[in-house]
């Protein structure tokens, strides 16, 4: 499973993502030291990767909150938690959820194959 | 760094209906760069929107700037201030635009939020953020209520400084 935290230098979130982010690795059985972290640099940096705005975490290419319509460019992104706050960072339920999720994929892939 | 106790910037702004706004003829001024499309900004908004609702009986102004250039962050357009004042969301609060980010300078603004403070004769009391943290809506600005409260009172905001926390100000590319 790749898992991978993008940002950009210019929204302070990412630290608190990556926190977060490997909490839920933790809590998740996963080894948070598997983490791929990535900088965005400039907008021709932000198209290329698909970059929404900081930070964004993806499983597998996947994002953890999928949004629609967002344009790319370096940003800081908006959540809102699960009691409608907004927020710099997704909510660590979601993350929890989107790891649990996937691995749950990987595991019946792997008693597929 | 805009020192604390020395005057602050005069500036006169268009709101979004083009009415030019500035700071002073109040007992204490807030002047708070904030913007549209930054989380820590919209976390915040609330709380210092309820500070203008609750300060505005004792004379407190408070008034919002955006200065992000608008052009990298269509979020951030004149429309889209527009749009947010048309739905409500700065009731009691002129949103003013500082499309030349001349006041953003002068303030030496780094973030949105960032929030001054000025007493009734324009000098700096107050400058940072509106309280300890933007995901605890039971803060309730309290850094910026104490700085009123204060000033209100005849006393100094203590602090009279916290760090800004935020998006960094969108400065327009130079040349």
């Amino acid at each position: 499973m790749l898992v991978e935290l993008l940002f950009w230098e210019g929204c302070p979130s990412h630290r608190k993502a990556l926190a977060d982010l490997r909490a839920a690795m933790q809590d998740t059985g996963l080894d948070p030291s598997e983490i791929v972290v990535r900088e965005v640099h400039g907008e021709r940096g932000a198209e290329r990767e698909r970059f929404v705005g900081s930070p964004t975490i993806r499983i597998d290419g996947v994002d953890v909150r999928p949004v629609e319509n967002e344009p790319y460019g370096l940003t800081c992104r908006v959540y809102y938690r699960r009691d409608g706050r907004i927020s710099p960072t997704p909510d660590p339920a979601d993350v929890r959820e989107a790891l649990a999720a996937a691995l749950a994929t990987q595991n019946r892939e792997d008693l597929d194959a | 760094m805009r020192e604390i106790g020395k005057p602050a910037p005069t500036f006169a702004l268009p709101d979004t209906a083009g009415v030019m706004h500035e700071p002073g003829g109040a007992p204490v001024t807030v002047v708070v760069f904030t913007c549209n499309h930054c989380p820590y900004a919209l976390a915040w908004h609330d709380r210092i929107g309820a500070v203008a609702a609750d300060y505005a009986e004792r004379g407190v102004r408070v008034l919002a700037i955006n200065a992000n250039d608008a052009e990298r962050y269509p979020r951030d357009s004149v429309e889209a201030m527009r749009a947010r004042v048309e739905q409500g969301e700065f009731d009691g609060v002129p949103y003013l635009r500082d499309e030349s980010q001349e006041v953003a300078r002068a303030y030496d603004a780094k973030t949105t939020p960032d929030v001054f403070v000025l007493d009734s004769n324009g000098l700096l009391r107050y400058r940072g953020a509106p309280d300890a943290d933007y995901e605890e809506p039971s803060q309730n600005a309290a850094y910026l209520r104490s700085a009123l409260d204060a000033l209100l009172e005849g006393r100094d905001p203590t602090p009279a400084e916290t760090v800004p926390v935020g998006c960094s100000i969108k400065w327009k590319a130079e040349g």
